[in-house]
């Protein structure tokens, strides 16, 4: 019997060696190891072997079974990951086919996207945002700020009035810029305050260069010794954040009824160098000039805090500076936006180009 | 405003460009729109030429052959065509080479078989005036080939500035000049008012004439002189041409006088036919209601109680500060001028213009506020003209009622506030140096400069504020250095939590594929209607605007949902299938609102998706067409991510679907709704398909959102979970069932979800099966089956006895 033994394993171990694949490999086990096969037969055979010659046939068999075992098993791993690279190589897709489900993020409007970068350039300098209403008053719209009786932005050909909105100073209106922010707020919070106050606002007009919704945001800084050279560098700052960090300020003085001085702020060209394209063309976007006219802005008028002076603001001690900036200006420049007719159209080809 | 530059250097002698001008001028507070070209690009070639002899042409009845004199050796041969060429005249000669104004460049041509070299010059060949009744005849001083640029202005760059509001000082030409000097440091000349040709016969008012002014408020100077023998006719060319160049037209020589001495010194005048002032007494009033006056444009105007007039013994004659009326209008038979140069009130003015629809050169002057000593400077200068052009005669005695304003203010400008104000020191000489260039008077003092302000200035710079504003400009912001402030202790700035969570909400809905759109806030007063709304449905009560540029834009949007409608039908006309889209915005009811604003406004969030839920794709061909279940689900996120608890409840909406409505309950009350647009208010934006939709009050929602979350331990225990299969009444609502697990299977049941929703033959008709996980957990141990098995009875029964619902299977 351990001849016999002896004789299965030999020939088993060379049929196991030719093997040339896990299906042959699954073939021999079962014929040499199933529970047909004459070697688990010969073990259980041994049971009727006389005791003296149970012992060492039992082992010799059983080690041939162990040894064959291991034999086929290892010899089928290696089978097993040449053929799972085999079949896996087989099953394969067009991976350039498209995505599925295709894109499924939305796009946050341009208007939004730009107000949330500047918010938060503004929100990196330590600005609070705050937001106010819409509906306002001749109050706090105009007289509050220092706009003259007759300043020609209070005709009903510019603001739009609200019907039934009373009379005087209380008439309501929509608000022509975020500035009544600047007096809602100070009548809240004594000095210092450092905010902005993004938000929608309204003129009547419409053009090409105008509609008559769109959005600002107004700054407000005040506190002691505050002083226009600090404007200067918040602004500047603003600009390097949205624009690049190589770009330059420019001040020209202007007028506005709620500063003194005030000045309009220019921006340089983000696309040229002074006026002319690397190609030695003039430049389109800031028509050769070198400057985008970006924002304007002052130094609060004394008249501003007299109006709030019982709320802690004293037009000798406190000083501060305000701007603001139109929303879809600063998106038209950045983002090269021809038409401000875009913003509102809300057509999802435009839409999905941005934020 | 056009300012002619070769007209300004009579007053600044510039030297600068244009351009350069306009950028110097830019650089200190005075914006130049534009710069404009008058008259031939160049006024080379046009010179004086003597017609000395004009034959008619052999050839044309209306062509005349002249021998003219320009200064050459030989006279040259010019064919015009003009009526009223002679022999004898001096003329205007554009030779071969000149450039008209439209560019082209004059030739020598052949005219009939008679070669013309030149052309003699109608006014409006050289844009000044607009008719071409004839050659325009020079005066005989003027020799043969004197350059025409020597005798008026031919061509001239122009300047077109934009006035701010506080400068009406720069009104007029001298003003512009005063501020040329003080940019550019070019002399200025005296002002050409100097020599007041009237100045003896201050402080007497004229004989014949009386003035009465009812309200000094409206008023506050009127002054007047007479001018006798005056004839009227039309004005010297050198008049012409300057006007035309800042874009006037010539009227007549007494018309346009006025309207000279305007554009120099700012200060708008007006000439009456003293002979047609009935009565020979002007009063200064408010009108009457209804009361009526043509002015000069030939309009009849219908008056006001607010607007300011000048009337005679017969009624209204002129509108005050804007326009004259016909009835005293200066005529070629005038002989005697009453000149009246007075001073209105700005804002009073500006009301007129604007209520009567009216602006002129004179509105626009008197609106920014002019200084009465203003006035006379404007007589002075009107005055030498009507004795030098006209022959007039002036009548001794000014009138004036009103005098002079109040008197000049002094302000202490201090060295330290320039520094504290603008971050950077002005030397004090540079300080006195700048403003004496503006025609401030200043004296030394203590601590910097004690500075008189001028009568021009005078409701401009009241403060130390504004002089530093002065200074600051002409001296220019380039070399301001750029700092940050120091002193900023306390402010840690950021968005509020409200804010962050909004932004959360947003960004939720783009991560879920939504789009976001940006609204109109306008809207049409129609939108109740197509929204089906009640007559008396609160938001009927919409916040109407008074003077809407279009009904279409006439009231404020009393929700985001015809936005995103607007949106979709826009989108889906250009061949979208569907979308998904939201907006973040105000939206508006009137009345006052809780916190004491003019109206009631809140941050809406409102959402609509329609079409396919996904975009469909190869392998996903048919996705799923939004449903009431996917603004369900949008819900969920968003409130999700703003950690609110709420719960569903049936709701009513008239603009959505009756059985497909529902409402966003929380603790604190309703917070918004959603489901699907009502077909019929699809259909009003061609929508033909189901629309999911929803609204949140977002401004409140970010409120309730709880400012930071509590550890609940989860992990220690876990939950041991059981599938409920139940059967109920198909009214049956699946909120009732979850609340009816959970309260029997109190305290351990931490979770009920309907995962499978089951009609048809197996349940039975009118029956409904859903399938439910219910998670069992307590805070202290792991559950097992037994302690679960008595609360699974519990539910049982209390679902039979609370839904009349059985367990399935
Ligand atoms: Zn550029």
């Amino acid at each position: 019997m351990i001849e016999r033994v002896t004789e299965i394993q030999k020939q088993a171990e060379a049929e196991i060696s030719a093997a040339s694949s896990s299906a042959a490999l699954e073939d021999l086990r079962v014929q040499y190891l199933g529970r047909k096969a004459e070697l688990p037969q010969l073990l259980r055979d041994v049971a009727q072997l006389p005791p003296e010659q149970r012992g060492e046939a039992g082992r010799t068999a059983n080690q041939a079974r162990q040894s064959l075992e291991a034999m086929i098993e290892a010899a089928a791993a290696g089978f097993e990951a040449a053929e799972m690279s085999a079949a896996l190589a087989d099953d394969n897709v067009d991976v350039t086919l498209p995505g599925s489900p295709l894109e499924t993020r939305g796009h946050h409007h341009l208007l939004s996207a730009t107000r949330r970068e500047i918010e938060d350039v503004f929100c990196g300098l330590g600005y609070s945002v705050v937001e106010g209403p819409e509906v306002e008053t001749v109050h706090y719209n105009f007289d509050a700020l220092n706009h003259d009786p007759a300043h020609p932005a209070r005709a009903r050909s510019d603001t739009f009035y609200i019907e039934g909105g009373g009379e005087g100073p209380e008439q309501t209106l929509l608000r022509t810029h975020t500035s009544p922010m600047q007096i809602r707020i100070m009548e809240q919070a004594p000095p210092p305050i450092a905010l902005i106050v993004p938000g929608r606002v309204f003129r009547r007009d419409s053009d090409a260069t105008h509609t008559p919704q769109f959005h600002q945001i107004e700054g407000l800084l005040v506190d002691e010794g505050v002083t226009l050279a600090d404007l200067k560098g918040t602004l500047l700052a603003f600009a390097r954040a949205i624009f690049g960090a190589d770009r330059e300020l420019r001040l020209r003085p202007h007028f506005f009824p709620f500063t003194e001085p005030s000045v309009e702020v220019d921006v340089s060209c983000f696309m040229c160098e002074k006026g002319a394209t690397s190609g030695g063309e003039r430049c389109s976007l800031c028509k050769g000039t070198g400057w985008l006219e970006v924002l304007g802005s002052g130094m609060v008028d004394p008249n501003v805090f007299a109006a709030v002076s019982e709320h802690g603001y004293d037009p000798d001690t406190h000083q501060g500076f305000a701007f603001g900036l139109g929303i879809e200006r600063i998106a038209m420049l950045k983002h090269g936006v021809p038409d401000l007719r875009f913003f509102y159209e809300n057509d999802l080809r435009f839409l999905r180009q941005f934020g | 405003m056009r300012v002619p530059i070769d007209w300004l250097s009579e007053y600044v002698e510039v030297e600068l460009t244009p351009v350069e001008l306009s950028e110097r001028l830019a650089m200190t507070g005075t914006e130049v729109a534009r710069v404009l070209h008058h008259g031939p690009l160049s006024a080379d070639n046009f010179v004086v030429g003597k017609v000395l002899s004009a034959e008619q042409h052999p050839d044309a009845d209306r062509l005349r052959v002249c021998s003219v004199d320009t200064g050459d050796s030989e006279p040259r041969t010019i064919v015009c065509g003009a009526p009223n060429v002679a022999a004898g005249q001096t003329v205007s000669v554009a030779l071969p080479g000149a450039v008209m104004p439209d560019g082209t460049k004059l030739g020598e041509a052949k005219l009939r078989g008679i070669k013309s070299s030149g052309m003699i010059l109608a006014e409006d060949e050289l844009g000044i005036g607009g008719e071409h009744d004839g050659i325009m005849v020079l005066t005989d001083d003027l020799a043969a080939g004197t350059p025409l640029a020597g005798v008026f202005a031919v061509s001239s760059d122009v300047l077109e500035p934009e006035l701010t509001p506080n400068r009406g000082d720069c009104g007029g030409l001298y003003g512009i000049a005063r501020e040329v000097h003080a940019a550019t440091g070019a002399a200025l000349s005296a002002p050409p008012w100097s020599d007041d040709p009237g100045a003896s016969t201050l402080g007497s008012a004229p004989a014949g004439i009386s003035v009465t002014v009812d309200d000094a408020a409206l008023c506050p100077r009127f002054t007047a002189r007479i001018f006798e023998n005056v004839t009227v006719g039309r004005s010297p060319i050198w008049l012409k041409a300057r006007l035309a160049a800042a874009g006037q037209r010539s009227i007549s020589n007494v018309v346009d006088i006025t309207n000279y001495v305007m554009l120099v010194s700012g200060h708008p005048l007006h000439a009456f036919d003293l002979d047609r002032i009935a009565g020979g007494e002007l009063t200064v009033r408010a009108a009457r209601d209804g009361e009526k006056l043509t002015t000069l444009d030939g309009e009849e105007r219908t008056l006001d109680g607010d607007i300011c007039l000048i009337a005679d013994a017969d009624g209204p004659t002129s509108l005050a500060g804007v326009m004259g009326g016909s009835r005293s209008e200066v005529s070629d038979q005038t002989t005697s001028v009453l000149l009246e140069v007075a001073v209105w009130d700005g804002a009073n003015i500006n009301r007129t213009s604007t209520r009567l629809g009216l602006r002129s050169e004179a509105s626009s002057r008197f609106e920014k506020g002019l200084s009465p000593e203003g006035a006379l400077e404007a007589q002075a200068m009107a005055s030498a003209l009507m004795l030098e052009l006209t022959g007039a005669t002036l009548v001794d005695g000014t009138l004036d009622v009103g005098g002079d304003g109040p008197a000049a203010n002094v302000i202490r400008l201090r060295d330290a506030r320039i520094i504290s104000l603008l971050g950077t020191p002005i030397a004090r000489e540079r300080s006195q140096a700048i403003l004496e260039a503006l025609g401030f008077t200043v004296t030394a003092a203590d601590d910097g400069l004690d500075v008189t302000v001028p009568h021009w200035r005078r409701d401009d710079v009241t403060r130390e504020a504004d002089l530093i504003e002065e200074v600051a400009r002409i001296n220019g912001l380039e070399s301001l250095p750029a700092t940050l402030p120091l002193n900023r202790t306390g402010l840690a700035g950021g968005l509020s939590r409200e804010q962050r969570m909004i932004r959360r909400a947003e960004d939720v809905l783009v991560g879920r594929g939504l789009s976001e759109i940006v609204g109109w806030s306008f809207t049409d007063p129609q939108i109740c209607d197509r929204l089906l709304l009640d007559d008396d449905h609160p938001l009927r009560a919409l916040v109407v605007i008074e003077n809407p540029m279009s009904s279409a834009q006439s009231v404020m949007r009393p929700s985001i949902l015809p936005s995103l409608l607007d949106a979709a039908a826009y989108n889906m006309a250009r061949g979208a299938e569907g979308c998904a889209l939201f907006e973040s915005g105000s939206v508006y009811r009137a009345g006052p609102s809780d916190d004491g604003m003019a109206a009631s406004e809140h941050h809406g969030l409102g959402a609509i998706v329609t079409g396919p839920v996904r975009e469909p794709s190869w392998a996903d061909a048919q996705p799923p067409a939004a449903r009431i279940e996917s603004a369900h689900a949008l819900v969920s996120s968003v409130l999700g991510a703003l950690g609110i608890e709420w719960e569903v409840e049936d709701g009513e909406l008239p603009f959505l679907h009756p059985g497909r409505t529902a409402m966003i309950r929380t603790a604190e009350g309703l917070l918004g709704w959603f489901g699907e647009v009502h077909p019929a208010v699809a259909a009003s934006w061609e929508i033909e398909q189901p629309i999911a939709a929803l609204a949140i009050d977002i401004g409140r929602a970010s409120a309730l959102a709880p400012t930071h979350s509590i550890f609940s331990d989860l992990t220690s225990f876990p939950p041991l979970r059981e599938d409920l299969a139940v059967i109920v009444p198909s009214g049956v609502a699946a909120a009732s069932v979850v609340s009816c697990i959970i309260a029997a299977g109190s305290p351990l049941v931490s979770r009920a979800e309907v995962f499978d929703v089951y009609s048809g033959e197996q349940v039975g008709e009118g029956r409904v099966s859903l399938a439910l996980h219910v998670d069992f957990a307590a805070g202290d141990r792991t559950l097992s089956d037994e302690d679960v098995a008595p609360l699974r009875e519990k539910i049982v029964a209390a679902l039979k006895v609370e839904l009349d619902g059985e367990l399935r299977g």
